[in-house]
């Protein structure tokens, strides 16, 4: 199969009800009702494909990767690789040497903490973070402050949950090392400025990582256009197996940066004298990597290609609409989150009623939420709230869908009421 | 089948609306806050003691209706109690909303906190039943950290 390169020009139509056939899950039923899925910011379901790329690894294809001289393994090595291409094509980015294997965003982003963070952030030195990180993105920057004596500063937001750029402008000094913000919020559905922030931050030489876990499954992503440093996310939420996910590291900081991992695969020569490391992006991949889960994921991209980004964003996004209108219908019901761009997270609270009865309650109509604080609990502490019900929607949901959810949310509202 | 019903009953709707013992207690003899951080269930107990008999229980905070009802209903059926009985009370509570499902539950001396039986099949909302629970066990037994059931 090969990768339809997305077009601008294609139509917003999406076959939605085609799209669903490719997802079986979808044909469940939970507690005897048909399964709504609206948790797709913890995890999307997995297309055919990508669960036929996996069955047929593991049936025909296993064998470890980069080592032996027989025919199975140094096919699993030109697969692994073709996925890391893949990747390479799917983000723009300028070389496979840029596209690291990882197990998912968290890892990326401790990889960074852990071995740029440790080489460049010293005593007495800043890292700017936002008001609405994921725990991911700032519990390795506390690790990595109180290691090397770093101050961590916060980009506030507003109200309506929208980075206030002007603070931001202003917290740079000669001490600041890194910039490290999400791309799209996980708990707010927030679309932040990425490529005018990296801008800003490059205009006082520091470098930029952005978190893209909520990001590459709704919109698509240029590495060589927003000109970030770094960029993690993860396959498991963009229709990919779990436990695969990427960092995109500029090549002239990767070449700079000392191993994360030591191991196999990450050297090129060992005694007990010295060791020598791999070249890139090997030599940030220790051991054996999840070889059925990377190679699933190039038919993730093949599968994500084939609708084209363009019509998912536009699919989403009208349906985004659609979902918030008839949720703001719903007396008493308040949308935390409502920044004039925004991806995919529709985030509320309803009144008097806390969001884990609103979430058992769905539950039991066949309607998986997420709720509680999406680890995101600044987040929660800055609108005062302990948690909210979050929907978050793929390309397979539908307007019925909504439907159903805003008529169990009007028993809600009679049970508690 | 688990249903609605059988969770959500009209005793844990109507205590989660009009929470019985719900202020403040100055001159408590012993004060506990209690804190599920994955769900935001944040409550503060107060337990008055003569001797080895509770004479007074009331509590106060914010959480879901199956956390809030347990506290409530807590309150109704410990006065009067020594702090033996009402550790073993406990107990029962607890094998109550945490046996297998594969059993009857058992519901002797448990009267009307029997409501709760519905919980165990939602492994999501045990800790939310119990909080108040574990905050009273660990208030009588002379803790004074913040009870958390993420433990």
């Amino acid at each position: 199969m090969t990768a339809v390169v997305p077009q601008v020009d294609q139509p917003v139509f999406l076959d939605v009800d085609s799209v669903r056939e490719d997802f079986p899950i979808l044909k469940e039923h939970v507690h005897g009702k048909p399964l709504i899925y609206f948790d797709n910011g913890a995890t999307s379901q997995k297309p055919i494909p990508v669960i036929e790329a996996m069955h047929r690894y593991y049936l025909q294809e296993n064998s470890n990767i980069h080592r032996g001289v027989h025919l199975l393994s140094t096919q699993a090595t030109i697969a692994y690789e073709q996925a890391r291409s893949k990747v390479k094509s799917f983000i723009n980015a300028g070389s496979e040497n840029e596209v690291v294997f990882v197990r998912g965003t968290t890892e990326a982003i401790n990889l960074v903490a852990q071995t740029y963070g440790r080489q460049n952030v010293k005593s007495g030195d800043e890292i700017i973070l936002t008001a609405m990180e994921h725990h991911s993105n700032i519990v390795p920057w506390q690790l990595l402050a109180k290691q090397n004596g770093a101050t961590i500063k916060v980009v506030p937001m507003t109200d309506q949950g929208e980075l206030i750029i002007d603070e931001y402008e202003k917290m740079f000094t000669p001490r600041t090392r890194l910039v490290a913000v999400v791309h799209v919020s996980n708990s707010l559905g927030t679309v932040n400025p990425v490529h005018h922030m990296v801008e800003i931050a490059h205009r006082h030489g520091v470098p930029v990582l952005v978190d893209g876990a909520q990001a590459v499954q709704h919109m698509p992503v240029d590495m060589r256009a927003m000109q970030c440093d770094f960029y993690a996310f993860s396959a498991h939420k963009m229709y990919g197996p779990t436990g695969v996910g990427i960092l995109y590291g500029r090549e002239e900081l990767l070449q700079d940066m000392p191993p994360y991992q030591g191991g196999g695969d990450m050297i090129r020569s060992v005694s007990f004298e010295e060791t020598t490391f791999n070249e890139l992006p090997y030599k940030f991949e220790a051991g054996t990597p999840n070889i059925s889960g990377g190679i699933a994921f190039d038919a993730t991209i093949d599968y994500v290609n084939q609708i084209g980004m363009h019509r998912i964003m536009a699919y989403e996004n009208a349906l985004m609409r659609y979902a918030t209108e008839s949720l703001l219908n719903i007396p008493g019901l308040r949308i935390i989150g409502t920044a004039k761009t925004k991806a995919s997270v529709i985030s509320f609270v309803l009144d008097g009623v806390h969001p884990h009865d609103v979430g058992t309650f769905l539950d039991l109509e066949g309607i998986a939420i997420r709720t509680g604080h999406h680890c995101t609990q600044p987040v929660m502490t800055f609108f005062g709230i302990p948690a909210t019900s979050r929907v978050s929607l793929a390309l397979y949901n539908k307007k019925e869908e909504i439907d159903v959810l805003v008529e169990a949310l009007h028993k809600v509202r009679k049970t508690f009421g | 089948m688990s249903d609605l019903k059988e969770l959500y009953q009209d005793t844990i709707l109507d205590h989660n609306k009009n929470p019985r013992n719900f202020h403040k207690m100055p001159d408590a003899t012993l004060s506990l806050e209690g804190y599920n951080p994955l769900c935001g269930d944040h409550l503060f107990l107060y337990v008055k003691l003569d001797n080895d008999v509770i004479t007074d229980v009331s509590f106060e905070g914010s959480g879901c209706a199956i956390s809030k009802s347990s506290a409530s209903l807590m309150t109704t059926v410990l006065k009067g109690k020594r702090v033996d009985e009402a550790i073993s009370l406990f107990e029962k509570f607890h094998d109550l909303i945490t046996s297998p499902m594969d059993k009857q539950p058992n519901t002797d001396g448990l009267g009307k906190l029997a409501v709760f039986s519905g919980v165990r099949e939602f492994p999501a909302r045990i800790k939310c039943a119990g909080l108040a629970w574990h905050t009273l066990k660990s208030a009588l037994e002379g803790d004074q950290r913040t009870i958390s059931t993420e433990q």
